[in-house]
Protein backbone atom coordinates (compact mmCIF):
# COMPACT_ATOMS: atom_id res chain seq x y z
CA UNK A 1 0.00 0.00 0.00
CA UNK A 2 1.44 3.43 -1.05
CA UNK A 3 1.94 5.77 1.58
CA UNK A 4 0.97 9.47 1.64
CA UNK A 5 3.38 11.95 3.34
CA UNK A 6 1.50 14.11 5.68
CA UNK A 7 2.49 17.10 7.98
CA UNK A 8 0.74 17.24 10.83
CA UNK A 9 0.79 19.61 14.05
CA UNK A 10 0.80 18.04 17.19
CA UNK A 11 1.63 19.16 20.36
CA UNK A 12 2.40 22.33 19.02
CA UNK A 13 4.98 21.08 16.49
CA UNK A 14 4.75 19.61 12.66
CA UNK A 15 5.92 16.54 11.86
CA UNK A 16 6.18 14.75 8.87
CA UNK A 17 4.72 11.45 8.57
CA UNK A 18 4.85 8.62 5.78
CA UNK A 19 0.88 6.72 6.60
CA UNK A 20 -1.31 5.20 4.40
CA UNK A 21 -4.15 7.17 3.57
CA UNK A 22 -7.02 4.67 5.24
CA UNK A 23 -4.87 4.31 8.91
CA UNK A 24 -6.63 6.44 11.18
CA UNK A 25 -5.23 9.04 13.43
CA UNK A 26 -5.07 6.65 16.33
CA UNK A 27 -2.84 4.45 14.35
CA UNK A 28 -0.46 7.15 12.85
CA UNK A 29 0.14 8.71 16.96
CA UNK A 30 0.86 5.61 18.33
CA UNK A 31 1.89 3.12 15.38
CA UNK A 32 4.11 5.98 13.04
CA UNK A 33 5.17 8.97 15.88
CA UNK A 34 5.32 7.07 19.12
CA UNK A 35 2.66 8.78 21.23
CA UNK A 36 1.21 5.95 22.69
CA UNK A 37 -0.28 8.01 25.24
CA UNK A 38 -3.61 8.39 23.10
CA UNK A 39 -4.99 4.59 23.58
CA UNK A 40 -6.52 1.89 21.69
CA UNK A 41 -10.23 1.21 22.73
CA UNK A 42 -13.01 0.14 20.75
CA UNK A 43 -11.98 1.92 17.28
CA UNK A 44 -15.80 2.61 17.02
CA UNK A 45 -16.64 5.65 18.85
CA UNK A 46 -18.15 4.05 21.84
CA UNK A 47 -15.37 4.08 24.25
CA UNK A 48 -14.24 7.56 24.24
CA UNK A 49 -10.73 6.28 25.04
CA UNK A 50 -8.94 7.80 21.74
CA UNK A 51 -9.84 11.00 22.10
CA UNK A 52 -7.15 13.83 21.66
CA UNK A 53 -8.12 17.29 20.71
CA UNK A 54 -8.14 19.29 17.67
CA UNK A 55 -7.74 22.91 17.30
CA UNK A 56 -8.88 22.35 21.07
CA UNK A 57 -12.39 20.17 20.57
CA UNK A 58 -13.12 16.74 21.56
CA UNK A 59 -12.37 14.29 18.60
CA UNK A 60 -12.21 10.55 18.90
CA UNK A 61 -9.16 10.07 16.78
CA UNK A 62 -10.12 6.62 15.98
CA UNK A 63 -12.82 8.39 13.62
CA UNK A 64 -10.38 10.44 11.57
CA UNK A 65 -8.19 10.14 8.74
CA UNK A 66 -5.30 12.45 9.67
CA UNK A 67 -4.97 13.36 5.37
CA UNK A 68 -8.43 15.66 7.00
CA UNK A 69 -6.43 16.98 9.81
CA UNK A 70 -3.25 18.84 7.96
CA UNK A 71 -3.06 22.19 9.15
CA UNK A 72 -5.04 21.75 11.88
CA UNK A 73 -4.05 21.82 15.88
CA UNK A 74 -3.70 18.16 17.47
CA UNK A 75 -3.26 17.93 21.02
CA UNK A 76 -2.26 14.33 22.79
CA UNK A 77 -2.13 13.55 26.04
CA UNK A 78 1.56 14.26 26.18
CA UNK A 79 1.12 17.48 25.26
CA UNK A 80 -0.73 18.11 28.52
CA UNK A 81 2.38 18.91 31.09
CA UNK A 82 4.07 21.62 30.12
CA UNK A 83 8.17 21.69 30.87
CA UNK A 84 7.50 18.92 33.47
CA UNK A 85 5.11 20.77 34.83
CA UNK A 86 1.48 18.33 35.17
CA UNK A 87 -1.11 20.42 33.99
CA UNK A 88 -3.70 21.16 36.76
CA UNK A 89 -6.39 18.15 35.64
CA UNK A 90 -3.12 15.75 35.76
CA UNK A 91 -1.92 17.33 39.12
CA UNK A 92 -5.89 16.69 40.83
CA UNK A 93 -6.03 13.45 39.09
CA UNK A 94 -2.76 12.48 40.36
CA UNK A 95 -3.74 13.39 43.81
CA UNK A 96 -6.66 12.11 44.23
CA UNK A 97 -6.60 8.75 42.75
CA UNK A 98 -8.83 9.53 39.95
CA UNK A 99 -7.08 6.56 37.97
CA UNK A 100 -7.51 3.18 38.31
CA UNK A 101 -5.74 1.29 35.83
CA UNK A 102 -5.26 4.23 33.93
CA UNK A 103 -6.78 3.37 30.60
CA UNK A 104 -8.98 5.55 29.94
CA UNK A 105 -7.29 8.26 31.61
CA UNK A 106 -5.56 10.29 28.72
CA UNK A 107 -9.18 10.93 26.82
CA UNK A 108 -11.15 12.12 29.96
CA UNK A 109 -8.13 14.54 30.46
CA UNK A 110 -8.46 15.93 27.43
CA UNK A 111 -12.05 15.90 27.71
CA UNK A 112 -11.99 17.58 30.70
CA UNK A 113 -9.44 20.32 29.32
CA UNK A 114 -11.72 21.05 26.20
CA UNK A 115 -14.71 21.46 28.83
CA UNK A 116 -12.72 23.70 31.45
CA UNK A 117 -11.68 26.17 28.25
CA UNK A 118 -15.40 26.24 27.48
CA UNK A 119 -16.66 26.18 30.68
CA UNK A 120 -14.14 27.38 33.60
CA UNK A 121 -16.37 26.58 36.52
CA UNK A 122 -19.08 23.51 35.66
CA UNK A 123 -21.43 22.35 37.94
CA UNK A 124 -21.02 18.49 38.34
CA UNK A 125 -23.74 17.50 36.05
CA UNK A 126 -22.41 19.59 33.14
CA UNK A 127 -18.98 17.68 34.19
CA UNK A 128 -20.69 14.14 33.52
CA UNK A 129 -22.40 15.81 30.63
CA UNK A 130 -18.98 16.33 29.26
CA UNK A 131 -17.82 12.81 29.79
CA UNK A 132 -20.76 11.07 29.12
CA UNK A 133 -18.89 9.80 26.16
CA UNK A 134 -15.88 8.61 28.08
CA UNK A 135 -15.93 4.92 29.64
CA UNK A 136 -14.15 4.01 32.51
CA UNK A 137 -14.56 0.33 32.85
CA UNK A 138 -12.82 0.49 36.30
CA UNK A 139 -15.75 2.44 36.97
CA UNK A 140 -14.12 5.13 38.99
CA UNK A 141 -16.16 7.97 37.95
CA UNK A 142 -16.71 9.68 41.47
CA UNK A 143 -13.03 10.74 41.95
CA UNK A 144 -12.73 11.72 38.18
CA UNK A 145 -15.46 13.59 38.87
CA UNK A 146 -13.67 15.07 42.18
CA UNK A 147 -10.78 15.82 40.28
CA UNK A 148 -12.31 17.51 37.01
CA UNK A 149 -14.32 19.98 39.86
CA UNK A 150 -10.53 20.29 42.04
CA UNK A 151 -9.05 21.14 39.12
CA UNK A 152 -11.68 23.62 37.97
CA UNK A 153 -11.81 25.50 41.52
CA UNK A 154 -7.45 25.37 41.08
CA UNK A 155 -7.86 26.97 37.88
CA UNK A 156 -10.39 29.81 38.98
CA UNK A 157 -8.52 30.46 42.11
CA UNK A 158 -10.68 29.06 44.53
CA UNK A 159 -7.53 26.86 45.81
CA UNK A 160 -8.19 24.57 48.60
CA UNK B 1 -10.73 -3.90 13.39
CA UNK B 2 -9.69 -1.67 11.01
CA UNK B 3 -10.45 0.58 7.88
CA UNK B 4 -9.64 -1.82 4.82
CA UNK B 5 -6.93 0.13 2.34
CA UNK B 6 -8.68 2.52 -0.30
CA UNK B 7 -8.17 4.86 -2.90
CA UNK B 8 -8.41 8.42 -1.83
CA UNK B 9 -10.15 11.65 -3.31
CA UNK B 10 -10.19 14.56 -2.01
CA UNK B 11 -11.60 16.79 -4.56
CA UNK B 12 -11.75 20.94 -4.19
CA UNK B 13 -15.25 21.46 -5.74
CA UNK B 14 -18.58 20.41 -5.71
CA UNK B 15 -17.84 19.38 -9.30
CA UNK B 16 -14.80 17.72 -8.84
CA UNK B 17 -16.95 15.37 -6.09
CA UNK B 18 -19.85 14.92 -7.91
CA UNK B 19 -17.59 13.83 -11.33
CA UNK B 20 -15.67 11.49 -8.85
CA UNK B 21 -19.26 10.05 -7.82
CA UNK B 22 -20.54 9.89 -11.59
CA UNK B 23 -17.12 7.59 -12.41
CA UNK B 24 -17.09 5.60 -9.33
CA UNK B 25 -20.76 5.35 -8.59
CA UNK B 26 -21.52 2.68 -6.31
CA UNK B 27 -17.76 1.83 -5.19
CA UNK B 28 -17.55 5.04 -3.89
CA UNK B 29 -18.58 6.75 -0.59
CA UNK B 30 -18.67 10.35 0.42
CA UNK B 31 -16.53 10.95 3.40
CA UNK B 32 -17.85 14.29 5.67
CA UNK B 33 -17.31 14.02 9.43
CA UNK B 34 -16.68 10.33 8.76
CA UNK B 35 -19.10 9.83 12.45
CA UNK B 36 -21.11 7.03 10.88
CA UNK B 37 -18.55 6.08 7.63
CA UNK B 38 -15.54 5.05 9.34
CA UNK B 39 -17.09 2.81 12.20
CA UNK B 40 -18.60 0.99 8.96
CA UNK B 41 -15.73 0.85 7.39
CA UNK B 42 -14.03 -0.53 10.48
CA UNK B 43 -16.72 -3.03 10.41
CA UNK B 44 -16.14 -4.12 7.47
CA UNK B 45 -19.62 -3.78 7.01
CA UNK B 46 -18.83 -1.06 3.80
CA UNK B 47 -15.79 -1.71 2.16
CA UNK B 48 -15.85 1.08 -0.65
CA UNK B 49 -13.17 0.79 -3.21
CA UNK B 50 -13.04 4.38 -3.10
CA UNK B 51 -13.53 7.63 -0.63
CA UNK B 52 -14.72 10.99 -1.67
CA UNK B 53 -13.13 12.93 1.41
CA UNK B 54 -15.53 16.45 0.60
CA UNK B 55 -13.67 18.48 3.94
CA UNK B 56 -11.69 20.20 1.56
CA UNK B 57 -14.47 21.37 -0.22
CA UNK B 58 -14.76 25.45 0.28
CA UNK B 59 -17.71 26.66 1.42
CA UNK B 60 -19.56 23.71 2.43
CA UNK B 61 -19.47 24.42 6.57
CA UNK B 62 -22.72 27.13 6.54
CA UNK B 63 -25.76 27.48 8.81
CA UNK B 64 -27.68 30.63 7.50
CA UNK B 65 -31.08 31.61 7.67
CA UNK B 66 -32.69 31.19 4.23
CA UNK B 67 -35.91 29.57 2.73
CA UNK B 68 -38.20 30.61 5.85
CA UNK B 69 -35.77 28.07 8.08
CA UNK B 70 -32.28 26.78 7.97
CA UNK B 71 -29.69 26.25 5.00
CA UNK B 72 -26.89 24.12 5.88
CA UNK B 73 -24.14 23.40 4.54
CA UNK B 74 -22.63 19.45 4.40
CA UNK B 75 -19.58 20.50 5.92
CA UNK B 76 -21.40 22.70 8.83
CA UNK B 77 -20.91 19.91 11.86
CA UNK B 78 -23.29 18.93 14.59
CA UNK B 79 -21.68 21.36 17.45
CA UNK B 80 -21.78 24.00 15.33
CA UNK B 81 -25.23 23.77 14.65
CA UNK B 82 -25.87 22.66 18.46
CA UNK B 83 -24.12 26.49 19.25
CA UNK B 84 -26.05 28.12 16.96
CA UNK B 85 -29.24 26.60 18.18
CA UNK B 86 -28.37 27.39 21.47
CA UNK B 87 -29.70 31.41 21.17
CA UNK B 88 -33.22 30.56 20.51
CA UNK B 89 -33.76 27.66 18.93
CA UNK B 90 -34.51 25.13 22.34
CA UNK B 91 -36.06 22.11 19.80
CA UNK B 92 -32.63 21.73 17.19
CA UNK B 93 -30.77 21.81 20.58
CA UNK B 94 -32.26 19.67 21.86
CA UNK B 95 -32.14 17.37 19.38
CA UNK B 96 -28.57 17.93 18.73
CA UNK B 97 -27.63 17.10 22.24
CA UNK B 98 -28.98 13.51 21.77
CA UNK B 99 -26.61 12.70 19.10
CA UNK B 100 -23.94 10.63 19.84
CA UNK B 101 -21.30 12.94 22.35
CA UNK B 102 -19.77 15.76 22.11
CA UNK B 103 -16.42 14.48 20.28
CA UNK B 104 -18.89 12.82 17.87
CA UNK B 105 -21.17 16.14 17.46
CA UNK B 106 -17.25 17.86 16.52
CA UNK B 107 -16.69 16.14 13.77
CA UNK B 108 -20.01 14.47 13.05
CA UNK B 109 -21.86 16.74 10.11
CA UNK B 110 -25.86 17.12 9.96
CA UNK B 111 -25.82 16.12 6.13
CA UNK B 112 -24.04 13.04 6.96
CA UNK B 113 -26.21 11.99 9.78
CA UNK B 114 -29.21 12.31 7.58
CA UNK B 115 -27.26 10.52 4.59
CA UNK B 116 -26.29 7.79 6.90
CA UNK B 117 -30.24 7.35 7.45
CA UNK B 118 -29.44 5.26 10.95
CA UNK B 119 -33.51 4.19 11.38
CA UNK B 120 -32.56 5.25 14.90
CA UNK B 121 -31.17 8.21 14.58
CA UNK B 122 -32.38 11.80 16.17
CA UNK B 123 -31.27 14.02 12.38
CA UNK B 124 -33.32 12.23 10.13
CA UNK B 125 -36.36 12.26 12.40
CA UNK B 126 -36.26 16.01 12.93
CA UNK B 127 -35.84 16.46 9.09
CA UNK B 128 -39.25 14.79 9.15
CA UNK B 129 -40.81 16.34 11.39
CA UNK B 130 -39.92 19.46 10.42
CA UNK B 131 -40.94 18.48 6.65
CA UNK B 132 -37.50 19.34 5.57
CA UNK B 133 -35.69 18.61 2.47
CA UNK B 134 -32.04 17.77 0.72
CA UNK B 135 -30.38 19.08 -2.16
CA UNK B 136 -29.12 16.78 -4.09
CA UNK B 137 -26.09 17.30 -6.77
CA UNK B 138 -24.92 15.30 -9.56
CA UNK B 139 -22.80 15.73 -12.83
CA UNK B 140 -26.18 16.16 -14.86
CA UNK B 141 -28.10 18.66 -12.22
CA UNK B 142 -29.48 19.13 -8.46
CA UNK B 143 -33.24 18.22 -7.26
CA UNK B 144 -34.79 18.70 -3.81
CA UNK B 145 -35.68 15.27 -2.18
CA UNK B 146 -38.35 15.83 0.10
CA UNK B 147 -37.91 13.98 3.62
CA UNK B 148 -40.73 12.02 3.12
CA UNK B 149 -39.30 10.48 0.18
CA UNK B 150 -35.67 10.37 1.41
CA UNK B 151 -35.53 7.89 3.71
CA UNK B 152 -36.36 4.03 2.15
CA UNK B 153 -35.05 1.73 4.56
CA UNK B 154 -31.69 0.89 6.81
CA UNK B 155 -29.11 3.23 5.87
CA UNK B 156 -30.77 3.45 2.74
CA UNK B 157 -32.14 6.53 1.17
CA UNK B 158 -33.55 7.91 -2.02
CA UNK B 159 -30.03 9.76 -2.43
CA UNK B 160 -28.31 7.85 -5.77
CA UNK B 161 -24.74 6.55 -5.77
CA UNK B 162 -23.86 9.38 -8.21
CA UNK B 163 -25.24 12.31 -6.13
CA UNK B 164 -23.95 14.30 -3.58
CA UNK B 165 -26.07 15.76 -0.91
CA UNK B 166 -24.66 19.60 -0.95
CA UNK B 167 -27.22 21.27 1.79
CA UNK B 168 -30.11 20.54 4.32
CA UNK B 169 -33.20 22.75 4.73
CA UNK B 170 -34.23 22.66 7.38
CA UNK B 171 -37.86 24.66 8.23
CA UNK B 172 -38.35 26.66 11.18
CA UNK B 173 -41.93 25.93 13.36
CA UNK B 174 -45.05 26.66 12.63
CA UNK B 175 -46.10 30.25 13.83
CA UNK B 176 -47.08 29.43 17.20
CA UNK B 177 -46.23 25.85 17.30
CA UNK B 178 -44.82 23.85 20.54
CA UNK B 179 -42.37 21.08 20.56
CA UNK B 180 -41.60 17.93 22.19
CA UNK B 181 -38.34 15.96 21.41
CA UNK B 182 -38.09 12.47 23.93
CA UNK B 183 -36.23 9.44 23.56
CA UNK B 184 -35.21 6.46 25.60
CA UNK B 185 -31.68 4.52 25.64
CA UNK B 186 -29.69 2.42 27.55
CA UNK B 187 -27.03 5.25 28.29
CA UNK B 188 -27.05 8.86 27.15
CA UNK B 189 -25.51 9.42 23.62
CA UNK B 190 -26.29 5.89 22.52
CA UNK B 191 -28.53 5.90 19.40
CA UNK B 192 -32.15 5.63 20.39
CA UNK B 193 -34.40 2.52 21.34
CA UNK B 194 -37.47 4.61 20.50
CA UNK B 195 -37.67 8.50 20.04
CA UNK B 196 -40.47 10.83 19.50
CA UNK B 197 -39.78 14.53 17.72
CA UNK B 198 -43.68 16.16 17.66
CA UNK B 199 -44.96 19.57 16.80
CA UNK B 200 -48.45 20.78 18.01
CA UNK B 201 -49.68 24.10 16.83
CA UNK B 202 -53.18 25.39 18.56
CA UNK B 203 -55.93 27.68 17.51
CA UNK B 204 -58.81 28.83 19.74
CA UNK B 205 -57.83 26.13 22.15
CA UNK B 206 -57.72 23.18 19.48
CA UNK B 207 -55.60 21.14 17.27
CA UNK B 208 -55.02 23.01 14.30
CA UNK B 209 -51.62 21.37 13.44
CA UNK B 210 -50.09 18.15 15.23
CA UNK B 211 -46.41 16.43 13.38
CA UNK B 212 -45.19 13.50 14.95
CA UNK B 213 -42.17 11.36 13.61
CA UNK B 214 -41.08 8.72 15.41
CA UNK B 215 -37.69 7.01 15.25
CA UNK B 216 -35.93 3.56 16.55
CA UNK B 217 -39.34 2.05 15.39
CA UNK B 218 -38.62 0.11 11.80
CA UNK B 219 -36.66 0.21 9.56
CA UNK B 220 -36.48 4.11 8.79
CA UNK B 221 -38.00 7.14 10.80
CA UNK B 222 -41.69 7.42 10.03
CA UNK B 223 -44.37 10.60 10.33
CA UNK B 224 -47.69 9.27 12.24
CA UNK B 225 -50.02 10.54 9.62
CA UNK B 226 -53.22 9.14 10.47
CA UNK B 227 -52.84 9.94 14.28
CA UNK B 228 -51.78 13.32 13.00
CA UNK B 229 -54.81 14.12 10.88
CA UNK B 230 -56.83 12.34 13.76
CA UNK B 231 -55.42 15.40 16.17
CA UNK B 232 -56.47 18.07 14.13
CA UNK B 233 -59.40 19.81 15.23
CA UNK B 234 -58.79 18.04 18.82
CA UNK B 235 -58.60 19.69 22.00
CA UNK B 236 -55.39 19.05 23.61
CA UNK B 237 -56.30 16.40 25.99
CA UNK B 238 -54.48 13.84 27.93
CA UNK B 239 -57.15 11.26 26.14
CA UNK B 240 -56.85 12.52 22.91
CA UNK B 241 -53.21 12.12 22.65
CA UNK B 242 -53.48 8.99 24.19
CA UNK B 243 -55.99 7.93 21.80
CA UNK B 244 -54.01 9.03 18.72
CA UNK B 245 -51.06 7.35 20.21
CA UNK B 246 -52.86 4.51 20.58
CA UNK B 247 -53.26 4.28 16.83
CA UNK B 248 -49.63 5.21 15.71
CA UNK B 249 -48.49 2.67 18.37
CA UNK B 250 -50.73 -0.15 16.55
CA UNK B 251 -49.12 0.95 12.87
CA UNK B 252 -45.51 0.27 14.01
CA UNK B 253 -43.44 -2.64 13.37
CA UNK B 254 -40.31 -2.28 15.46
CA UNK B 255 -37.18 -5.11 15.53
CA UNK B 256 -36.48 -6.41 18.09
CA UNK B 257 -33.14 -7.30 19.31
CA UNK B 258 -30.85 -7.67 22.31
CA UNK B 259 -31.88 -4.29 23.54
CA UNK B 260 -35.24 -4.48 23.56
CA UNK B 261 -38.36 -6.55 22.25
CA UNK B 262 -40.59 -5.50 19.51
CA UNK B 263 -43.50 -4.90 22.41
CA UNK B 264 -41.18 -2.80 24.70
CA UNK B 265 -40.25 -0.75 21.75
CA UNK B 266 -44.01 -0.46 20.97
CA UNK B 267 -45.14 0.29 24.26
CA UNK B 268 -42.56 3.14 24.78
CA UNK B 269 -43.57 4.80 21.27
CA UNK B 270 -46.65 5.03 22.77
CA UNK B 271 -45.51 6.66 25.95
CA UNK B 272 -43.05 8.82 24.76
CA UNK B 273 -45.56 10.11 21.93
CA UNK B 274 -48.09 11.09 24.49
CA UNK B 275 -45.50 12.98 26.63
CA UNK B 276 -43.93 14.74 23.54
CA UNK B 277 -47.08 15.69 21.78
CA UNK B 278 -47.65 17.07 25.88
CA UNK B 279 -44.90 18.65 25.75
CA UNK B 280 -45.37 20.58 22.50
CA UNK B 281 -48.91 21.71 23.27
CA UNK B 282 -47.56 23.03 26.74
CA UNK B 283 -45.20 24.94 25.05
CA UNK B 284 -47.87 26.00 22.02
CA UNK B 285 -49.98 27.17 25.02
CA UNK B 286 -47.45 30.00 26.00
CA UNK B 287 -44.46 31.35 27.53
CA UNK B 288 -42.57 29.60 29.69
Amino acid sequence: MPKTLLRLRVNGEDHDVAAATHKTLLEVLREEMGLTGTKHGCELGECGTCTVLVDGQPVLSCLALPIELEGREVTTVEGMAVGGRLHPLQQAFAELGAAQCGYCTPGILLTARALLAENPKPTRQEIRTALAGNLCRCTGYTKILDAVELAALRSTGGEP
Amino acid sequence: MKPAPFEYHDPRSIDEAVALLARHGADAKVLAGGQSLIPLLAFRLARPAVIVDINRIPGLDYVRNEHEGLAIGALARQRQLERWALDGSPFLCTALRHVGHAAIRTRGTIAGSIAHADPAAELPALLLCLDGSVMARSSSGQREIPARELFVSHLTTAVRADELITEVRLPGLPDGAGWGFLEVARRHGDFALVGVAAVVALRNGRIAQARVALFGCGAAPVRATPAEQALAGQAPTRGTFAAAAREAAGTLTPDADLHASAEYRRSVAHTLMVRALAAASERARGPG
